[in-house]
């Protein structure tokens, strides 16, 4: 949080030129608020994935896959795009040399959070505007629930990815740390195998983890109920431990 | 302005700062001077307020800088090794980006053209090259319009135009009573600048006066030469009063000692009516006082 006693603007300023760097990084950009819609459409070119299928409660692959691209945009955000920038902050004396300023370094990596939240709604949001103008995808029948699960499942996303920063000391370990929890993250997310078309009792085990959760919590208000109590919880708990550890864990230099 | 008090700080075992004390007044140029890995650096982050001391006192305008590190940032401007900015932000970004952080900053324009900087301002912070970061950094030091400031090896890596620029900067910021703490290894620098310089060794002050003082405390404060060719005896120059060393070199006979030994020389000269062809009496240089006193 930035100092209360430094000026507001100052803080504001943080977070305009942070922006704009963020607009500087085409590689970023491009797998955070692109690559998800990209991954969607393609999955969309193929014929039988807009079929019905009888498997998956008369629903499309392709309906499943608006939720799992979405994931796949919070993934994006929060573990590949964000570490590296953390870790490189702190590693090359950025956030140190901002300390002796009023301005306290945290207001550097609040700007930073703040940024990859957006751009990862706004990726979510492509995502499911791309679903239903291309491939008809239904849009969610509770969307006061599937936005607060999305909220959620943002905040667990970057939750997971401050943690790796604050456990990892250098930029290279962050990155390469990352890179390890993106395989089982996108497995529990459901890219490869939908969670919904998986076996019960493997859905059942993914369902507690992170992104194993959101997909159940974000299909649920897609089919027009409440996000499950279990579902919200799993949530809730990784998005605090995760917080937890990235804050108790965190240091500045 | 500035006060050390017997601090301490040890990395593990190893201490790197082990009870120094100095203070600085308001709008004085203060040096510290001493080889790597003497504790300069951590001394002035311990001032900064960047590091916590494990004993003893650091008070800068009255304030603790660690307890009071908010109010100390807005009236103590710095200057650190080895720190950097975001690879993609340009000259001017910084500039106005850091000029936003205070409530009266300086002009920060003025101070890129002080700085040489004027024709970089759209340069990303990676393009540039090691001198201009380094001004870079100066400037955001400045920026603020600090009462006090601390310079960690001001002028590393510049050429010797920009380091006679920076130190005309530094002169300047004495005319407006703004007081710096220059954490420094070149005698030159420290010579001109500094009002007065702290040497410090292995953690501990080993010295601390004027420029001219330090080298006036010397055991070799004048060097005196001539051909080697006269007929003074080495076991007769040696002998003169304060006379610290006599050694022959390059074909002249240099002798070092204090003002006592230049007085004796000339007289002895008169006594024994024999001319020092060549003669040259020199001070030695702050760079000499300073190998003197840190080996």
């Amino acid at each position: 949080m930035a100092s209360t006693t430094a000026p507001v603007s100052a803080t504001r300023a943080v977070l305009r030129t942070e922006a704009r760097l963020f607009a500087r990084e085409p590689a970023s950009l491009f797998w955070v608020m692109v690559s998800p819609t990209v991954l969607l459409v393609v999955l969309g070119l193929i014929p039988s994935f807009r079929e019905a299928s009888p498997d998956l409660d008369g629903r499309r692959v392709i309906d499943l896959y608006v939720p799992v691209s979405l994931l796949f945009a919070l993934i994006m955000a929060g573990l590949q795009a964000m570490p590296p920038v953390l870790a490189g902050y702190r590693e090359r004396g950025i956030l140190r040399r901002m300390s002796a300023t009023p301005v306290r370094p945290a207001a550097l990596l609040t700007a930073q959070l703040v940024l990859h939240a957006a751009a990862a709604l706004v990726s979510a949001l492509l995502v499911i505007a791309v679903g239903r103008a291309a491939f008809g995808v239904a849009l969610p029948r509770n969307p006061t629930g599937y936005l607060a699960a999305l909220l959620l499942a943002v905040a667990g996303a970057l939750a997971l990815g401050a943690a790796v920063c604050a456990l990892c000391r250098t930029q290279k370990i962050a990155t390469a740390v990352g890179t390890a929890v993106f395989f089982p993250t996108m497995f529990t997310a459901g890219v490869w195998v939908p969670v919904q078309a998986m076996p019960d009792t493997l859905r059942r085990i993914v369902e507690f983890a992170p992104y194993g959760a959101a997909s159940r919590a974000l299909d649920e208000a897609a089919r027009g109920g409440w996000p499950s109590l279990l579902a919200v919880g799993v949530m809730a708990f990784w998005a605090v431990v995760l917080t937890a550890a990235a804050i108790r864990r965190f240091r500045w230099e | 302005m500035i006060e050390v008090r017997d601090l301490h700080k040890a990395y593990g075992k190893r201490k790197a700062v082990d009870g120094v004390s100095f203070s600085v007044d308001e709008g004085e140029i203060f040096g510290i001077l001493g080889p790597n890995g003497a504790g300069k650096t951590t001394t002035v982050e311990c001032v900064a307020g960047l590091r916590t001391a494990d004993s003893g006192a650091v008070r800068v305008a009255g304030l603790d800088p660690v307890a009071d590190h908010d109010r100390i940032t807005r009236l103590l401007g710095v200057q650190l090794q080895q720190s950097e900015l975001q690879a993609k932000l340009v000259v001017r970004e910084a500039l106005e980006l850091y000029a936003s952080f205070y409530e009266r900053p300086a002009d920060w324009r003025a101070l890129a053209e002080r700085l040489g900087l004027d024709a970089h301002l759209d340069v990303r912070f990676a393009k540039l090259s090691g001198g201009q970061k380094q001004r870079l950094f100066i400037a955001l030091a400045l920026v603020g319009g600090p009462r006090a400031v601390v310079l960690d090896e001001l002028t590393t890596g510049l050429d010797p135009r920009a380091r006679r620029d920076t130190w005309a900067l530094v002169e300047s910021l004495r005319a407006d009573g703004v007081t710096v703490l220059l954490v420094t290894h070149v005698m030159e620098e420290a010579q001109r600048l500094c009002d007065r310089i702290a040497v410090i060794d292995r953690g501990r002050v080993t010295a601390l006066d004027t420029p001219a003082g330090l080298v006036g405390r010397s055991a070799t404060a004048r060097m005196i030469s001539f051909a080697a060719d006269s007929p003074l005896e080495t076991a007769e120059l040696a002998a003169l009063p304060g006379a610290a060393g006599v050694t022959i070199r390059d074909g002249r006979t240099v002798v070092t000692g204090t003002d006592a030994t230049v007085d004796a020389f000339v007289s002895l000269l008169a006594r024994r009516a024999v001319t020092a062809r060549g003669l040259r009496i020199t001070d030695t240089t702050l760079d000499d006082a300073y190998l003197d006193l840190t080996s």
